[in-house]
């Protein structure tokens, strides 16, 4: 099993989240690509632990998940409250938090 | 001149144990009335009276036991406390009842309280009255503890204490915008002469080591001529400020915003006498030093007659008689100034200058109450008819201070002439020549006041006033009129330890007629000959006359004294300030404030940043973690 195969479509994963996170305007949108950027992480630390044999790159995934549903709980909240507010899930029109 | 043996003060026994009270007493008074408030408004004003009173009684008493004893043990000191011991330096606080305390102890006591019996009268209709017999005792108390300190640290108390008394007293009609600058005026002046005090203070602690009268005196003659000198000078510009003296005489006239008590009590008992009380006090300083002695005599000579020709171009009957007060404080200076052979004299001078300046004053205020209180004289006139024991007590008064024979001023003024004449012939003239000035302006305040024709304002309808007010000023009328001859043969002999004793000249007896005294007294009758040919004898004018001689103009003018000082002193000083707070400003600010500035510029172009739209913030955050990653992989290479 050669791992670099798993790194690069990690690497791709990661790529295409974060493009997504800064072009696309969609809060529901922006937050799959925030998941994606998430879970190729996740891919990259389960390849390296699957190469060196040792469990830690699996654990620290485990955390990374754990994170990473906490926060859609209470992101899907706050996207949900803004829409019924603002009748909008666009990340530009929540642009009132600043100097 | 003589050096004078200090005389070690006895230690206090029997009454003497109780001389605090006599400070204490009035103190408790001021207390009571200003914090009490207004639960003391109905009976107030006659604590006010009885504690002066009751400190009188007690100082009688004292004097009483002073005279009874022998004369060698006529000072007695009373400590009080330790005020202070650092090192090897202590100041233990006491006071000292001797020949010369006691009598300024019964001048302010006894005059003091006269005053106070009139101001209840006086100031029957002023809602504020109360405060104002706190404020009295007040003064009373602060002007007790300086001639009662044995030590200059404790007469510099009650030094500061009279100048905030006198501060409140002629501010007192606050809401009057002249009364307020005034008293602020009196205020700043005085600070000017207890900078004196205080370097004077300060040269002794360095010098001797201590500031007690005991020390000093006892090792004056240790010094050398420069460092007494110095002393001596820095005493003077202290007595200057509250006797104003020129050049420190300008609070003076205004001071007569205040109610006229507290301007008898000012002029007469307290406050202007501080600075003659001084000088006669710290005679052993004098003793080492020509020089300062000199400008004494000199400061003396000029405000005697600055004072005297401010008093002939005055119309404010108050005005002329305050000018008339510099006038005598500078017979009092300048006696004081002579040495030994003139301290007594000016002593007696000011005991005798009390009681009829006093007596004078509140007969002004008198006179004031009967029209409605207006001060200016070319609304009086044939008052005399009107206010009988006004005008008898008044002109008792007025014989008094030209100098009258057998009347108090005719003693006193005659010894301290005679005197100036064997100092110095100059001196001696002017002095003389003061003395028929006097006499003029004095006599032509008498005639606008209480002669000629009626040249009332519209509407006055003049009455003598109540007898709480007549009763002070016959009070004061006795002393004026025989205060001089009781006391011109004893005085000298019982200020002879205190102040030392000066060449015999001409053993002052009841009828003794010298030539100056002669003289003098021909200047007199000329100055009240021509006060009745200029004034008597013509219509007054209501109004003043206009006048182009540059004399009458000056004396108008206060002699220029404000606008001298505003040239010299205030226009420099507030250019002084302007530069000063540029200079804080532009320099000191400015360095401070610009790094603050270009800080702030920087924040508003950095806050741009913050603009509220998340994927800005993304892309920022990409940024980074790109940069980071670019330096790490850099590094790794490198």
């Amino acid at each position: 099993m050669d791992p670099n195969h798993y790194l690069v479509l990690s690497g791709m994963l990661f790529t295409i989240g974060a493009i997504g996170f800064l072009v696309r305007r969609n809060a529901i949108v922006a937050f799959m690509c925030v998941e994606l950027m998430l879970n190729a992480c996740n891919l990259a630390l389960v390849t390296f632990s699957s190469h060196w044999g040792v469990l830690d790159g699996q654990v620290a995934s485990f955390f990374v998940m754990v994170v990473a549903a906490a926060e859609v709980v209470v992101g899907l909240a706050i996207i949900v409250s803004i829409y019924r507010t603002r009748r909008s899930a666009s990340v530009d029109d929540a642009n009132l938090l600043k100097l | 001149m003589t050096l004078l043996e200090v005389v070690a003060p006895q230690a206090a026994t029997g009454a003497f144990s109780l001389a605090w009270l006599l400070i204490a007493l009035p103190a408790l008074g001021a207390l009571v009335l200003l914090l009490g408030g207004r639960r003391t408004d109905r009976w107030g004003h006659w604590l006010g009276v009885a504690t002066p009173i009751a400190s009188f009684v007690l100082a009688v008493v004292l004097f009483a036991a002073l005279m009874a004893s022998p004369a060698e043990q006529r000072a007695v000191a009373v400590p009080l406390y330790r005020f202070l011991e650092v090192g090897g330096w202590e100041v233990s606080l006491g006071l000292l009842v001797d020949q010369l305390s006691i009598l300024f102890v019964l001048l302010i006591t006894g005059v003091g309280s006269l005053i106070h019996v009139y101001s209840v009268g006086y100031m029957a209709h002023d809602a504020r009255r109360r405060r104002f017999f706190g404020y009295l005792n007040l003064f009373v108390t602060a002007m007790l503890l300086l001639v009662l300190a044995d030590d200059y640290l404790l007469l510099f108390v009650g030094w500061e204490g009279v100048g905030l008394a006198s501060y409140l007293l002629i501010g007192f009609w606050q809401h009057r915008r002249s009364a307020a600058t005034a008293a602020k005026k009196a205020f700043v002046v005085n600070r000017v002469g207890d900078m004196g005090m205080v370097l004077a203070i300060s040269l002794m602690l360095a010098t001797f080591g201590s500031s007690a009268f005991a020390d000093v005196h006892a090792r004056a003659g240790e010094l050398g001529a420069g460092v007494a000198t110095t002393l001596g000078l820095l005493l003077l510009l202290g007595a200057c400020g509250k006797s104003a003296q020129v050049p420190l005489q300008s609070w003076l006239l205004d001071a007569m915003e205040g109610p006229t008590p507290v301007s008898a009590l000012i002029h007469a008992a307290t406050m202007v006498t501080a600075g003659v009380y001084l000088v006669v006090r710290s005679n052993p300083v004098y003793a080492q030093t020509e020089a300062a002695s000199t400008a004494v005599v000199v400061v003396g000579t000029v405000t005697l007659l600055f004072g005297a020709w401010i008093g002939c171009a005055k119309d404010d009957i108050k005005k002329v008689l305050a000018g008339s007060t510099m006038s005598q404080i500078g017979y009092m200076m300048l006696a004081a100034g002579i040495g030994p052979a003139g301290y007594a004299f000016a002593i007696f001078h000011l005991l005798t200058h009390g009681f009829f300046k006093a007596n004078m004053f509140l007969g002004a205020g008198s006179v004031m109450h009967a029209m409605d209180d207006g001060v200016d004289m070319r609304r009086y006139g044939a008052l005399a008819r009107v206010l009988p024991i006004t005008f008898a007590t008044f002109g008792i008064g007025y014989l008094a201070i030209i100098g009258f024979p057998f009347l108090a001023g005719f003693y006193s003024k005659d010894h301290i002439i005679e005197a100036a004449f064997e100092h110095n012939v100059v001196v001696g003239s002017l002095a003389m020549l003061g003395a028929g000035v006097t006499a003029f302006y004095m006599t032509r305040l008498m005639l606008m006041t209480f002669f000629g024709t009626r040249r009332w304002a519209d509407g006055v309808h003049p009455h003598e006033s109540p007898l709480v007010m007549t009763v002070p000023l016959v009070l004061l009328a006795i002393p004026s009129a025989i205060g001089g001859l009781l006391l011109n043969n004893w005085i000298g002999g019982w200020l002879e330890p205190v102040v030392g004793h000066g060449e015999e000249h001409g053993a002052p007896s009841l009828l003794h007629f010298s030539v100056v005294g002669g003289l003098t007294l021909l200047l007199v009758a000329a100055g009240v000959a021509l006060a009745v040919v200029l004034v008597g004898r013509r219509e007054v004018p209501v109004t003043a006359p206009r006048t182009r001689s540059p004399f009458v103009l000056a004396g108008r003018h206060d002699l220029y004294g404000d606008a001298f000082n505003e040239t010299v002193f205030m226009r420099p000083g507030i250019g002084l300030v302007r530069a000063v707070v540029a200079t804080d400003r532009r320099v000191v600010d400015g360095g401070w404030t610009g790094g603050a500035d270009a800080l702030a510029g920087l924040s508003q172009v950095s806050r741009r940043a913050q603009n509220g739209y998340v994927r800005s913030y993304a892309l920022t955050m990409v940024a980074g973690a790109a940069l980071v990653a670019v330096v790490l992989i850099l590094g790794r290479l490198g």
